[in-house]
């Protein structure tokens, strides 16, 4: 049982459990799945600063931060007691890329030549981390959404404005990773 | 907002002064523009009634870090086109959500606490388009969006935490300038 849930699960079985916390948060209190909100209840509860943005009970949503947080517990017990050995198997080809980058390990989850505090105090991971961060939070609150409520909630309940946004998502994900990347990772 | 009208207060909220209805008014008002939650339960639970959405959450984080969602390597292979795993993981959670409210539409499914689940469409503005391709940005930067970020610090990449603050900020910052964005 325990080697396999140590495998790397498939993409259909993941898939399938994500789109099941649609119907189970709905069910269980009628919440729309969305993420990104709970960086804007941060907000609201420690900076709000008069801003009317931020001028709302936050206190009503907090079931967002427990979710979150539920999240991160989740991470923790996975990485801890479900790991899989063997590591990741990442595509030859970006393989081959991201040596070039001076990546190496492409075993664990996230490159630790990008993701460690020493890169943060680098140019290149620098932008990368409170580059990276900044647009996410930005554009997702511009957006009004994130991949869970706009790409999964929003397309579940067949919502345009939702396709719009996963639309220019995935176009901002390309012009990144395909034209802009490759000169900051050469930083 | 033509909703407005239909949401009620709890009455534990309404104490009587304007500067609250004002404010409930401008409350539910950028919250239609949002993907936090309209519903307004009028039942009042206990805080720890919350940690069912802390299970659910739980369950969620295992299987980002079971299917690699939070990986920066597949997001950079989804991008690049490399490969399936992540289309398909994305497709299969949209199939079987809108199967799932389909289906609680249909059979008029309640919640546990017997309340009817509500829809609310959303309204077109250009945030999604330009706000998209920003956040699209940002997703490639560092390998994750709002969900994988806390599921990231919990399998041990504290650094990320930084990630999640200039996410917080930048959330802020979007706050601070909406008025003068074009919506």
């Amino acid at each position: 049982m325990l080697e396999f849930l140590q495998q790397p699960w498939s993409w259909y079985v993941a898939g399938a459990i994500i789109g099941l916390i649609v119907p189970a948060l709905l069910i269980l209190g009628n919440k729309h799945f969305g993420i990104s909100a709970n960086l804007r209840h941060a907000c609201a509860a420690c900076f709000p600063a008069n801003i009317k943005f931020f001028q709302y009970d936050w206190k009503k949503e907090v079931w967002n931060l427990f979710f979150v947080a539920g999240i991160l517990i989740g991470g923790f017990l996975a990485a801890q007691y479900l790991s899989n050995p063997a590591g990741l198997e990442v595509a030859p080809a970006l393989v081959e890329e991201v040596k070039g980058y001076g990546i190496n390990d492409t075993t664990s989850l996230l490159p630790s030549e990008l993701f460690s505090w020493e890169s943060l105090f680098t140019l290149r991971g620098f932008i990368m981390l409170i580059g990276g961060g900044f647009l996410v939070g930005f554009g997702a609150r511009y957006a009004g959404g994130c991949t869970s409520g706009h790409a999964i909630m929003g397309l579940s309940d067949l919502q345009v404005p939702s396709l719009i946004a996963t639309i220019s998502f995935m176009v901002g994900g390309f012009i990144m990773a395909n034209l802009l990347l490759p000169f900051i990772l050469n930083l | 907002m033509s909703f407005n009208n239909k949401v009620q207060q709890p009455p534990s909220t309404i104490t009587g002064s304007d500067t609250v209805k004002d404010f409930s008014v401008t409350d539910y008002e950028v919250r239609s523009l949002d993907t936090m939650c309209i519903n307004d339960t009028v039942l009042k639970h206990p805080w720890w009634y919350n940690f069912k959405y802390l299970a659910v959450g739980l369950v969620f984080g295992v299987v980002f870090v079971k299917a690699e969602v939070i990986s920066w390597f597949r997001i950079q292979e989804m991008f690049r086109l490399q490969s399936f795993h992540m289309y398909g993981v994305i497709g299969t959670a949209v199939v079987v959500g809108m199967i799932s409210v389909w289906l609680i539409k249909k059979f008029k499914i309640k919640t546990i606490h017997g309340e009817p689940i509500k829809f609310h469409p959303k309204k077109f503005n250009k945030g999604q388009i330009i706000g998209g391709l920003i956040f699209g940005l940002g997703w490639a930067m560092t390998g994750a969006c709002p969900g994988p970020l806390f599921a990231q610090i919990g399998t041990g990449f504290l650094v990320v935490s930084v990630v999640l603050l200039s996410a917080v900020a930048g959330t802020w910052v979007y706050g601070y300038f909406r008025e003068k964005l074009p919506h």
